[in-house]
């Protein structure tokens, strides 16, 4: 496989659009003793490794959000090196 | 005329719009893998779940091979009837408008309603007069109906009771056309006198006027 870049989508609901969780848990917070918070929304993370980063944005439009109701916020990052070895030794990997 | 009732993985209300549909007229099972419609005069997308709802409601079942051939088949003008994750995969896959998120109670609601016809101008309320109440049944965790503009409304929840917050109490609407149109409650649960209404039929019989005209 050529090298990939991970990439983070966080999805979360558009604003001026109701988001029933986030109210929920900014009520709760308070209950818990937790003061001072406010603008608590709940979303979704999608994370993937992708060969080519530039596909993501289509990716975002095509199928990770629906425009319409959600906004979305692409954070790519190299993966750590250690982790792409431990890939290669995985399951996936020929044996001998 | 002959109806198709597409089943995807997780449908369950597959087999009560096949018996709704078979009060007035034919109708056979469309598998969702399937890319031919066999046919038929009209496609139901049944209530249930598509391939586990993954990511949203309806995202991932707007992408299977059936699918393309509804979308092309609406496209030329014929009937499709989407009810509940039906409603929400034609939407998914912009056959009509808006989009449907969690109720507003973030609870799974199951609850015989009242909802009023608004628009008696569409393939499946041509039977219908506007102002006319059908007491049928809602089950549903993410009918919040929400579009931004104006889209054709053609049920409204009835005598406020907007169960599920969804924008100006719509219950289901249709595209401009008319021929596709979407609902979150049930009509395919609602055609026998032994569950208490039988007003859900006026929908299928609706299809089968304009298939006759």
């Amino acid at each position: 496989m050529a090298a990939s870049v991970r990439a983070r989508v966080l999805i979360r609901p558009k604003a001026g659009i109701l988001d029933p969780q986030g109210v929920a848990v900014e009520r709760a917070l308070p209950a818990l003793g937790f003061t001072g918070v406010a603008n608590v929304h709940v979303g979704r993370l999608v994370e993937l490794d992708v060969e080519d980063p530039a596909q993501l944005e289509a990716m975002c439009e095509k199928l990770l959000a629906n425009p319409l109701i959600e906004d979305y916020e692409i954070v790519s990052f190299e993966r750590p090196e250690a982790e792409q070895v431990s890939q290669v030794a995985g399951p996936d990997a020929p044996r001998s | 005329m002959r109806f198709g009732v597409v089943r995807f993985p997780g449908s369950c209300d597959e087999v009560d719009a096949l018996g709704a549909c078979g009060r007035v007229g034919e109708a056979e099972i469309l598998w969702h893998g399937d890319r031919d419609l066999r046919g038929v005069d009209a496609v139901v997308i049944p209530g249930g779940f598509s391939y586990g709802d993954y990511l949203r409601v309806g995202a991932i079942a707007r992408f299977s091979p059936v699918m393309e051939s509804v979308t092309a088949f609406a496209r030329e003008g014929g009937p499709v009837l989407g009810i509940c994750n039906g409603f929400q995969v034609l939407c998914e896959a912009g056959l009509l408008p808006g989009a449907l998120l969690p109720n507003v109670g973030l609870r799974f609601l199951c609850r015989q309603l009242e909802i009023e016809v608004v628009d008696a101008g569409t393939a499946f309320t041509g039977a219908c007069a506007p102002g006319d109440r059908l007491s049928i049944p809602a089950k549903h965790q993410a009918g919040r109906y929400y579009a931004p503009g104006e889209p054709r409304v053609v049920f409204r929840y009835a005598h406020d009771g907007n169960p599920n917050g969804s924008s100006n109490d719509i219950a289901g609407v249709a595209n401009e056309g008319g021929n596709i149109v979407g609902l979150m409650p049930h009509p395919e649960h609602a055609v026998d006198p032994l569950t208490s209404s039988t007003d859900g039929l006026r929908l299928f019989e609706s299809a089968l006027a304009l298939a006759r005209a």
